[in-house]
């Protein structure tokens, strides 16, 4: 049943130090007030996967949270290269960065799997690339019935899945519209989840047979952040803030910029800082 | 003939090689220009297919980022990422693949993951994204990017994706059974793989290129067909088209 809470209680409450966390949304919704949550609450040694880390992990990476990164493509989508990352991964900085690589094809696979209850996912991949001599994870299974040499890779079942969405009604059921991604899997496959939305309405009922719905008794904890996702969009409130993530690539290229930028928006911030870039108009 | 950029012949010749009826996965970057300018131009019934899950996508300015809103508004229904990748890319649906690449070989293999060694890497690239599945699971693969010393080299550092084998010893070996790269689309040249050796072969020299220019810039020993025609310049309407997606995708990202 989910419980309709700020945010720094909800996060307070499922995330802890070594935690698990897929804070997931492919380009669209993702959930950045959320991760400067868990930043300002200091938490420590998170496992944290994302097919694409993004800005919203060259953050949490760069601010020491980050113990080991799940992956598939840790580019600043149509920009360069995500250089808090680099840094952890070419020297160590702030601390070492374990990395376990995968295609997106795995980890999409995965995250399926993680919600269907199964203890891996199969696919056909990986065939002639060199990620499964590197990332021991990455194995081989034959179809008992053609034959066929198929890839396998565990699912992921994070301890705590966070997503942004565009509104929730008042029980706590949650609407997810647009570039869908892989949110409704990363809950499903969660111990935990976090919703953090633009609005609550009334009722949800009514407006289209095939809504994707999260269920309320699937969320733990709904929060209202408005402006949540930002500089990523949520569709039919704000648009990608494009500007913002070109940008981004000259704050986070040294250290002292990137902390000093951190400790201005981040660690001085909150949640209600985001209310500036909602409904902007798309 | 009009003026025209290196960079513009090359979108321009990827362009060419879509038709109407493919069924497209596009990459971000040159490979997204190409495939809008085939839509915009020859190809207006094409079908565009991002990662992100849109599906039949007519955007009027190009994405920065393979989710942007415009790719969703502008597309005829968008799924979520595991079924794009199950249903449409795995279950067989696409007829090109369309990718650049950091560092690829003669034979299309490609490097987006690492340069030195992956675990201890003097440049840690983005990774292989969808890239290790399109390479194997598209009909075919086209390959473009900027013709250079440092991007087209005779060894890899890292596979990412496959295309016709470290060796040229062809797919069939890691069973694969789809074609692979028949096109490398440069800001020089088109090449084709060869059909005996598998490696990649000049067909086709943009205008004003020499034999010379592409050898330059080419890191392994560069082959030419028997007979190598000359890429036929941008037409006014081409480069207009582009010139002006461009200027449009330009504003709009400047927020």
């Amino acid at each position: 049943m989910a419980k309709i809470v700020p945010l720094d209680e909800a996060v307070a409450h499922c995330v802890s130090d070594g935690a698990s966390l897929a804070m997931e949304g492919f380009t669209h919704l993702i959930p950045h007030a959320a991760a400067h949550e868990v930043i300002r609450q200091g938490r420590k040694d998170l496992t944290v996967m994302r097919m694409t880390p993004d800005l919203i992990y060259d953050q949490m990476i760069g601010m020491g949270c980050v113990a080991k990164l799940i992956f598939s493509f840790a580019g600043n989508p149509g920009v360069g290269l995500l250089r808090r990352l680099r840094d952890a991964v070419e020297n160590d900085w702030p601390r070492p960065l374990e990395i376990e690589e995968h295609s997106h094809a795995a980890m999409a696979n995965a995250y399926e799997a993680g919600a269907a209850g199964l203890p891996c996912a199969v696919f056909r991949g990986y065939r002639g690339a060199e990620l499964k001599r590197v990332n021991p994870n990455i194995k081989s299974v034959t179809c008992p019935f053609t034959g066929e040499e198929l890839a396998a890779v565990p699912a992921l079942k994070p301890d705590v899945a966070i997503i942004h969405a565009q509104k929730a009604d008042k029980q706590g059921n949650v609407l997810i519209e647009g570039i869908v991604g892989v949110q409704k899997e990363a809950v499903l496959a969660a111990k935990a989840a976090i919703v953090t939305v633009e609005e609550v309405v009334d009722d949800l009922r009514g407006l289209h047979p095939n809504l994707c719905i999260l269920p309320h008794w699937t969320v733990d904890y709904v929060c209202v952040v408005p402006g949540g996702a930002h500089p990523s969009y949520t569709h039919g409130y704000y648009p990608r803030d494009n500007a913002f993530y070109t940008e981004w690539d000259a704050i986070a290229a040294d250290r002292d910029g990137f902390l000093a930028w951190m400790d201005e928006h981040v660690l001085n911030g909150g949640p209600g800082d985001f209310a500036r870039h909602a409904g902007k108009g798309v | 003939m009009p003026e025209f950029k290196p960079a513009e012949m090359m979108t321009v010749a990827a362009s060419r090689a879509l038709s109407n009826d493919d069924v497209c996965f596009v990459g971000i970057g040159a490979p997204s220009a190409a495939c809008n300018l085939a839509r915009l131009t020859h190809a207006p019934d094409i079908t565009l297919i991002y990662e992100s899950g849109t599906i039949g996508t007519r955007p009027d300015v190009l994405p920065l980022s393979i989710g942007d809103g415009e790719l969703c508004d502008t597309a005829l229904t968008t799924v979520a990422v595991p079924e794009m990748f199950r249903y449409w890319l795995q279950g067989g649906r696409i007829t090109i693949g369309f990718l650049a690449a950091a560092q690829l070989d003669k034979y299309g293999n490609i490097n987006t993951t690492v340069v030195g060694d992956y675990h201890k890497p003097k440049v840690r690239l983005p990774g292989g994204g969808g890239a290790p599945e399109i390479a194997i699971s598209c009909a075919e693969i086209y390959i473009t990017a900027r013709h250079q010393k440092r991007v087209f080299v005779d060894k890899l550092d890292f596979i990412t994706s496959l295309g016709h084998g470290p060796n040229g010893e062809g797919r069939a070996a890691f069973g694969v059974d789809t074609k692979g790269p028949t096109k490398l689309i440069t800001d020089l040249c088109i090449m084709e793989p060869d059909a005996e050796t598998l490696a990649f072969t000049v067909t086709s020299l943009h205008p004003g290129v020499t034999r010379e220019a592409v050898r330059d810039e080419t890191g392994w020993e560069v082959a030419f067909a028997e007979s190598v025609v000359e890429t036929p310049p941008p037409t006014e309407e081409e480069l207009k088209v582009l010139r002006d997606l461009q200027a449009r995708t330009k504003a709009a990202h400047a927020g």
